[in-house]
């Protein structure tokens, strides 16, 4: 394994920011921990790197099956970039890059010409040889990024850790540097966690994503299982918009508004209430009714700038809907805002209702 | 005073006028008559006043007394308060701004009102508390005198009321910037192997040494310029005297002579105060720089 942490907990006052976390990376991987503001990622990324400690008695740090909890937060040899970078603002990107092996012990630091060979091999990495003597204000987002990049690989990590890495870049940058960033790890295989609140950077960086919700972990799995096959009601409604209804499970059977739709992973289970959510691209839209059970609504607002075309409807039976289908579909419909609709949902996610 | 860093923030962000906020010609110029005409009656013209009365009865009169004994064993006072007061009230304010920066723990805001104490108790008062330890029949007076070691009417008690007075001026130029810069680039240079010590010299004190030399430099005017503190605590014993002392006392003298000597040290305590303004002026605009082009920019966009 490449970093393992046990059993971590993690109180900050009376606000308990972890509760009995896990997790495990294997060397190598990179795994996404995914979830709101306030659910722990961060709190568990500092502690991973030795920036907070879990709550004594609790847990247990291991990188490369050594244990590192009780070593002290430089000993560790993480590489660590934080949100806003936090580069030396009087530095400049050569000095910023070069700080930790300059600061090693006199036995174990490099000589001159070894560091500046290395910080100009790692400036090329970043694509930024050309800006070695500039200050971190001289540079834009995405390249102060990639200098606190280089500046964590300087010291030869263990163990690469992003805190929200893309959070302060706009859009397309933010695009960019993704694909990037999957790239370089292809190339240098580090084993790498990245905490993120954006699914899709999630889904798409990740080899596996680890969802967080109020300290504890929801589901961890690869992109396809988190996103095709959430166990838990949380990643399902965080993993992008989904319609959600109240509804009975019967017979194996889930009931809800006016449709009735098999549910095999009940078929056991009593009658008793339950929660029923679909996502947008999960619901058939047709204009006319057929013989398969659908439900009556107008289009109330069409969005078409896109590559798919989304709809918010008004269900007859008084939900609000969102729908989504390819732009070839619409244009087959040939609907507008006030035409009625039938739709009728390919799949379902059906949680029985806690009680 | 802590109004400090939000006022350098704005004063670095580019002003515009617009359209909407301008006023007629005629009432910028009233108001920014007003201002000059304010400025020149309450600073200017006074300024002017102690140094055409220092030189009233010519150069060789103003070098003589500056040569005078007691003027000069006034100068040896002041800058002998100022060499203990600064150093160890730079060293105390980077400690107590680091403390409340940079950690949280109970009790950070009384601390913050006790760092603000001598801003709002009147100098006399502070003068007066060191009386009540140190003087005759005070707290300490019996293991004093026992150790016949003096503190009030003499030079240790200089020290002690100017160190009490100026001991606000670093730690508070300092608690802003560095609440400000926050702590992780701190943390960065940790997680980069770096010790504490190679993270204050190499990080923490680079990032806020512009801010330090300025509220050095207000700690330093303070420190020399003292009076009320001082004064209480001297009494009226005319060879420890500072500066400001000597001055007060060579006026109550009232011959021409004395007068003018009087002005003539006073003299140099307002070219004391104009050195301090002209490098305050220039600190304040390198702080503006280094506490965060990203925040400037932001402010910009």
């Amino acid at each position: 394994m490449g970093i393992e942490a046990r059993n971590i907990t993690k109180t900050f006052g009376t606000f308990t920011a972890l509760r009995d976390v896990s997790l495990s990376v294997a060397t190598g991987e990179l795994v996404a921990l995914l979830g709101p503001s306030g659910s722990g990622k961060t709190t568990l990324l500092r502690i991973i790197a030795g920036l907070e400690e879990p709550d004594s008695g609790s847990g247990a740090i291991l990188f490369h099956d050594e244990d590192v909890a009780r070593r002290r937060v430089g000993s560790r040899q993480v590489g660590f970039v934080f949100q806003h970078y936090a580069l030396f603002r009087h530095m400049t990107v050569f000095e910023n890059v070069a700080f930790g092996l300059r600061v090693r012990p006199k036995a174990h630091r490099p000589g001159r010409n070894l560091i500046k060979y290395k910080v100009m091999r790692l400036l090329k990495l970043v694509q930024l040889e050309n800006m070695a003597h500039r200050y971190p204000h001289q540079l834009s987002g995405g390249q102060r990024q990639r200098v606190a990049l280089a500046r964590a690989l300087a010291i030869e990590p263990k163990v690469l850790l992003l805190d929200e890495p893309f959070g302060a870049l706009d859009a397309k940058v933010r695009q960019e540097l993704r694909q990037w960033l999957r790239r370089l790890h292809d190339e240098i295989h580090l084993t790498s966690v990245f905490v993120t609140h954006d699914q899709d950077e999630a889904l798409e960086l990740a080899d596996r994503v680890l969802v967080m919700n109020e300290g504890r972990i929801e589901q961890i799995g690869t992109p396809d299982e988190v996103f095709h096959r959430p166990t838990t009601e949380f990643v399902v409604q965080f993993l992008g918009q989904v319609n959600f209804f109240h509804g009975r499970l019967e017979g194996g059977k889930v009931h809800f508004a006016t449709l009735a739709m098999e549910s095999p992973e009940h078929a056991g289970a009593p009658t008793q209430a339950a929660r029923v959510f679909i996502r947008p691209h999960q619901l058939d839209i047709g204009v006319e009714r057929s013989d398969q059970p659908a439900l009556e609504a107008v289009v109330l607002r069409i969005h078409s700038a896109g590559p798919n075309v989304r709809l918010e409807l008004q269900a007859k039976s008084g939900e609000r809907l969102h729908a989504e289908l390819t732009q070839d579909r619409y244009r087959k419909l040939g609907i507008s805002t006030g035409s009625t609709v039938y739709v009728t949902p390919r799949e379902v996610k059906v949680f029985a209702e806690k009680t | 005073m802590a109004g400090t860093v939000a006022l350098k923030l704005t004063s670095g962000a580019r002003r515009q006028t617009t359209e909407a906020i301008a006023e007629p010609r005629w009432v910028r110029w009233l108001l920014i008559g007003v201002t000059l005409g304010f400025l020149g009656l309450f600073l200017f013209v006074p300024l002017m006043v102690v140094f055409v009365e220092a030189l009233s009865q010519g150069w060789r009169a103003y070098v003589y007394s500056l040569a005078d004994a007691d003027t000069q064993s006034a100068i040896r006072m002041t800058l002998t308060t100022a060499a203990f007061a600064v150093p160890i009230n730079t060293l105390f304010g980077v400690l107590a701004a680091w403390a409340i920066a940079k950690f949280q723990f109970v009790g950070k805001s009384v601390l913050i009102t006790l760092i603000d104490l001598p801003y709002s108790v009147s100098p006399v008062i502070a003068g007066m508390i060191f009386v009540m330890l140190f003087g005759r029949g005070g707290w300490f007076w019996p293991w004093l005198e026992a150790h016949d070691i003096r503190i009030v009417y003499a030079p240790a008690g200089i020290i002690i009321a100017t160190l009490f007075v100026t001991f606000p001026f670093v730690a508070r130029e300092l608690i802003p910037l560095m609440q400000s810069q926050g702590t992780e680039e701190e943390e960065a240079a940790r997680l980069l192997g770096a010790s504490g010590l190679q993270t204050f010299w190499r990080i923490t004190l680079p990032n806020i040494k512009w801010g330090l030399l300025y509220g050095v430099i207000l700690c330093n005017a303070r420190a020399m310029g003292e009076f009320g503190a001082v004064s209480v605590v001297v009494g009226n014993i005319a060879s420890t005297n500072t500066m400001p002392l000597h001055v007060e006392r060579l006026y109550k003298g009232g011959c021409d002579s004395e007068l003018a000597a009087a002005f003539t040290v006073a003299s140099l305590l307002a070219m004391l105060a104009l050195v301090t303004l002209v490098l305050k002026s220039l600190l304040q605009w390198k702080t503006t720089e280094s506490i965060s082009p990203e925040e400037l920019r932001y402010t910009g966009d």
